[in-house]
């Protein structure tokens, strides 16, 4: 087996005494699109938070390219190649398309606490490059505002690939879109992740997505983790079918 | 019972619904179809009144609904189902029906809190737990139940199959189908065509603001053209 | 035994009627998101009232219902205010209502004046409570008892309400959603009206409670505003129980600190505040605060653009007619202009930190202030010359901004703003009681400028220099990836801190900055003034720079400095009048009224449409 891109251990959380995750581990290999799937409250953000750093876990271990990331910042894990997404997307409203991937270059390039040139001129070129790669690079100085929300997470996916990143967390990233522009951003997304040979973790309640696009499925459920196996064996599995994708599986997953 | 004409709606300085019309039997499901961003929470809000329209007509049950704030326009008997849920967090299950109950109306069925948990099982068992301390398929549930209690004759139904696992997308449309049979009038908002077509009696599809097409649901499935042009499944 | 007993007591009592009007406060907020700055005017009305009404009524009614009779007219007071005034701006952006509360405070200030006269009032004694009583050899007044029942009673009758009601009910919802609550087909117009009614009510109750005690004066208002937003920010917004407990725990600290350090029970407060936001950021029973209810609200604003040729144009030929004002200006309109740029520079330092950085600050007077005391105590104190106090001045406000932001950043949203406020007061409260080193209330005297700067011409141009500088600094530094940064730690968080942006130090950094360019301000004021007193950092100028900037527009970057000198101006103008306090609160309530949407958006909105017709 190849080295791993991310290895989970025994992740725990609760929170007030409800246990949040329970004892979750997995791992990720490079250029290895991985879903993660379960109904509503099973811990897949909480998963998500904890392995960006938004959350400290109770116990277990993140291990991210060999390095142990429990406790650091979600910042400092950025710094070590890990590019977010948000299932809400998370922009900058009051600035153009091209500024809000040059404030990720800006920020790659410790250029924040520069008080000499305009921001708007700094890392154009690069920042263009960006997003003509995401497909939206005509609409470089449109305010981000006035996007159509499509737009904004291809704008999210050129913002989070800015510091090249070896890691993509992508929290539901198809979430309210249309079924069409799905399939067009996670084309894009494979071919991404084909071409600098990233990983991929993402949560998504879209089953088509997810039986199109993930190399492994694991199922969340209550916390602890039911499933870790191909698309196939876990569309397949009774339990899961039980606890999340109901009985008409077959006709949603082939439609 | 309700119908719509040329409707214009603007945030700000964005035109976001141009001209637009539609009507809505009683007892029928009305599925308003097409993607995020299309206008269509737009459109249940300029009717339900948290959003002015700027010209434009709304008559439900020959009454003139312009310019009605949302609460006048819930007395008259429209409910409203936000996409978001916008549960009250910090109310118990039981509080969160209380702030939706309405006086009964004649010639429509009373919804009773006993009445909703028949619907809806499993909120009979946390009726003292705080909203914020539900799932999202629950908190859907309660979104629902919520607006019956305000006994509405009309209910606008904002993408409530949006961000739920599959099994309960599968509940929520039984659910509907139930709610269907007990005679309330729906708008069913949605992008998801699969679940839209097990309930709708007919669809209206919207594009930029714009309604791009009207007819039954079975007339939609026939066409394909349609279909590829707007919702491309 | 006994002492220790009356300690408790009399921190229970104190902490009474502060419970009062806190709780009032917080449930106007929960429900109206409105920060009623108008607060403490009703507390003051409350004690005016019960004065007139007790001295009156007792006979007929009795002690007991005169006192509640002035709550409930103050009540009424509130719903006048909510109905006539408020009710017409909630949907207005930015905070705007602020603006009318602050309109509020200086009419109620006024009329009180016209009514009352300006001689403190004092109150009569509760009949059957004059006494005091023994406990253990220790003698406490009975009133004092009879506040920490009210308190007490008030609380639980408040639990009742809020639990138990179907009112209560929709209270809570609407606190939580109020447009939602409107959909499920509550009339939201009256159950804001409600909640108006009754925290007024609390204020005046509070007022009334206070009489027999502290009697009834015109400096009562902005005397309590502080110590209610530091109980609403310690118990956490919202939490009618936790203002009870901050309130409790505060007054408590406060009668056994004066034991210990007489001297310091401020910097006692002040440390208690400190310990109790680093454990609980949110107070005692608080909740985070949703993102964007302070602040942010209506359509996000543009992206930046360099400013068009027009408009270059139009800005070098105003600063050219500012460099030629001495040739045709006389003297009264160069002491007045010289005001205005300063307050431009001073406006323009919090539009900084409320509108790009949306950290809204209620007490930057003290950035101000503290530049001011800086220089004016390196001049009295160390012979310093005018040069080397003014650059003093800013580094010390950094300074000062760098202590109080440290603690402000982990907050947003209202919490912040009611914290800057409270860190402001201690700020004022420190430079009004240490007599030795500031004069107290006497202020500094004899602060003027080098021989070369001391002709009125000649420290026109000085201002002008600094201030237009100044301005065109912080604007500069809006364009530059520190003030993107900022703009991006206030447009989303998370995503900020998923692309390595340190929000906290960022925010920091960026009010600290702001604190900065406010001491500039305050180092020419005091110069230009030959003097400085503790009103330049009090609450009431805190607010000034806030009007100035919202009636200018958060959203514009010129907003700040159109606000300072239009305001300056009226207030120069107004000032005059015997009663102009009257005037200039009903001009500014007038104008919130006359441009919902800000005099900026009103504008935006009407050059919007005008371009449109065109097209």
């Amino acid at each position: 087996m190849s080295e791993t891109s991310l290895q989970i251990t025994g992740l725990s959380k609760s929170f007030g005494g409800v246990q949040a995750v329970m004892d979750v581990s997995f791992s990720l290999h490079p250029g290895e699109l991985l879903a993660l799937i379960g109904p509503n409250g099973a811990g897949k953000t909480t998963c998500f938070n904890m392995l960006n750093g938004q959350l400290k876990p109770d116990s277990g271990s993140v291990m991210l390219f060999s390095k142990e990331t429990v406790g650091l910042k979600p910042a400092d894990i950025w710094r070590l190649g890990v590019g977010r997404t948000f299932q809400i997307t998370a922009t900058y409203s009051s600035m153009t398309v091209c500024e809000n991937v040059q404030m990720a270059l800006l920020s790659d390039r410790q250029q924040l606490m520069s008080f000499t040139r305009r921001a708007s001129r700094m890392y154009r070129p690069e920042a263009l490059e960006l997003l003509k790669q995401v497909g939206i690079v005509e609409q470089e100085d449109r305010p981000c505002s006035t996007l159509a929300y499509g737009d904004l997470k291809r704008v999210e996916l050129a913002v989070a690939l800015a510091n090249n990143p070896r890691l993509l967390l992508m929290d539901e990233p198809t979430a309210g879109m249309a079924p069409k522009e799905r399939v067009e951003l996670m084309a894009l997304t494979a071919d991404i992740v084909k071409e600098r040979n990233l990983s991929v973790l993402f949560t998504e309640h879209d089953m088509d997505v997810v039986f199109a696009h993930a190399d492994r499925i694991l199922v969340l459920n209550r916390g602890k983790l039911i499933a870790d196996d191909t698309p196939e064996n876990v569309r397949n599995n009774p339990e899961v079918r039980m606890v999340y994708l109901g009985t008409e599986t077959e006709e949603i997953a082939h439609a | 019972m309700l119908e719509i004409s040329n409707l214009n709606t603007y945030y700000g300085r964005a035109h976001i619904l141009t001209d637009l019309s539609l009507n809505v039997q009683r007892g029928e499901v009305v599925a308003l179809l097409g993607r995020n961003g299309a206008g269509k929470s737009t459109t249940l809000k300029s009717i339900n009144g948290l959003v002015q329209p700027e010209s434009g007509s709304i008559v439900f049950e020959n009454e003139s609904l312009n310019r009605q704030s949302a609460h006048v326009v819930c007395r008259r008997g429209i409910g409203y189902v936000p996409e978001e849920r916008r549960i009250f967090t910090d109310l118990t299950v039981m509080e969160n029906l209380e702030v939706g109950t309405r006086p009964p109306r004649k010639e429509f069925p009373v919804w009773t809190p006993e009445r909703v948990f028949e619907i809806f099982p499993n909120l009979a068992e946390m009726r003292n737990r705080p909203g914020g301390q539900m799932s999202g398929g629950e908190q859907q549930m309660l979104t629902i139940a919520r607006t019956l209690m305000g006994n509405p004759k009309l209910v606008l139904l904002d993408e409530p199959s949006e961000g739920l696992a599959p099994v309960i997308v599968q509940q929520m449309a039984k659910t509907i189908h139930d709610l269907k049979r007990e005679g309330l009038t729906i708008i069913l908002s949605e992008q998801n065509l699969r679940f839209a077509t097990k309930l709708a009696d007919r669809a209206y599809i919207i594009e930029k603001g714009v309604i791009q097409y009207e007819g039954t649901m079975d007339d939609l499935a026939a066409d394909e053209d349609v279909r590829n042009a707007y919702l491309t499944v | 035994m006994g002492f220790f007993i009356v300690q408790v007591l009399t921190g229970l009592s104190s902490a009474a009627a502060v419970f009062l009007v806190a709780s009032g406060l917080s449930i106007i907020f929960g429900v109206t998101r409105v920060v009623n700055f108008a607060h403490g005017s009703f507390y003051m009305l409350g004690a005016f009232f019960a004065y007139t009404f007790t001295s009156h009524l007792t006979s007929v009614v009795g002690f007991w219902v005169a006192m509640l009779l002035s709550a409930i007219a103050v009540g009424l007071i509130g719903v006048v205010v909510e109905i006539l005034i408020l009710r017409r701006v909630y949907q207005a952006p930015e905070l705007f209502q602020l603006v009318a509360t602050f309109g509020v405070i200086l009419v109620i200030q006024d009329l009180a004046l016209l009514v009352w006269g300006a001689e403190d009032l004092l109150g009569p004694l509760a009949p059957g409570l004059d006494s005091t009583v023994n406990i253990f050899g220790t003698l406490l007044p009975e009133y004092d008892l009879a506040l920490i029942a009210l308190s007490l009673i008030v609380l639980v009758a408040l639990w009742f309400l809020f639990n138990r009601t179907r009112w209560g009910c929709l209270v809570r919802a609407a606190t939580e959603d109020r447009e939602m609550v409107g959909a499920l087909g509550v009339n939201q117009t009256w159950l804001f009206t409600g909640t108006f009614f009754l925290g007024s009510l609390l204020a005046g109750l509070g007022g009334a409670a206070q009489l027999p005690k502290g009697g009834a004066s015109l400096l009562m208002d902005f005397e309590i505003l502080a110590a209610i937003f530091v109980v609403v920010v310690v118990g956490g917004m919202g939490s009618i129980l936790g203002a009870y407990l901050a309130a409790v725990l505060i007054f408590e600290f406060n009668a056994f600190g004066i034991l210990i350090l007489p001297e310091s029970t401020l910097v006692l407060m002040f440390l208690l505040m400190a310990i109790v936001l680093i454990l609980r950021p949110w107070g005692l029973l608080g909740k985070p605060e949703a993102p964007g209810q302070l602040g942010q609200v209506g359509p996000p604003e543009l992206p930046y653009q360099s400013a068009s040729r027009p408009l270059r144009i139009i800005g070098i030929l105003f600063v050219c007619f500012l460099f030629s004002l001495p040739a045709f200006a006389d003297d009264f309109t160069l002491v007045l202009a010289i005001e205005m740029l300063i307050m431009s520079l001073f406006a323009a330092s919090l539009h900084f930190a409320m509108g790009p950085g949306g950290m809204v600050s209620f007490g930057h007077a003290a950035f101000f202030g503290g530049g001011a005391y800086a220089a004016a105590l390196l001049v009295s104190h160390a012979n310093a010359p005018m040069e080397v106090a003014m650059l003093f001045a800013p580094l010390m406000s950094g300074v000062l901004a760098l202590i109080v932001g440290w603690f402000c950043v982990r907050l947003s949203g209202v919490y912040l703003a009611m914290l800057t406020m409270a860190f402001a007061q201690v700020a004022w409260s420190i430079v009004f009681q240490w007599d030795a080193a500031t004069g107290g209330d006497d202020g500094i005297l004899g602060i003027w400028p080098s021989a070369w700067a001391s002709d009125r011409m000649a420290y026109y141009y000085l201002t002008l220099i600094a201030s237009v500088g100044g301005i065109l600094i912080l604007r500069h530094v809006l364009f530059t990836p520190f003030g993107y940064a900022m703009r991006a730690v206030r447009d989303s968080a998370v995503r900020s801190e998923s692309i390595g942006i340190r929000v906290s130090r960022q925010k920091w950094l960026a009010f600290a900055f702001s604190g900065f360019m406010a001491g500039i301000a305050g180092g020419l004021f005091v110069f230009s003034k030959g003097s400085v007193f503790p009103d330049e950092m009090a609450i009431p100028r805190s607010f000034d720079a806030l009007i100035m900037v919202l009636l200018g527009g958060v959203k514009t970057l010129w907003g700040p400095v159109t606000g300072a000198s239009v305001f300056t101006w009226l207030h120069d103008e107004i000032s005059r009048f015997e009663y102009w306090r009257l005037l200039l609160g009903t001009l500014i309530i007038a104008i919130v009224l006359a441009f919902p949407q800000g005099i900026a958006g009103f504008f935006g909105n009407w050059w919007h449409r005008l371009r449109n017709k065109g097209i």
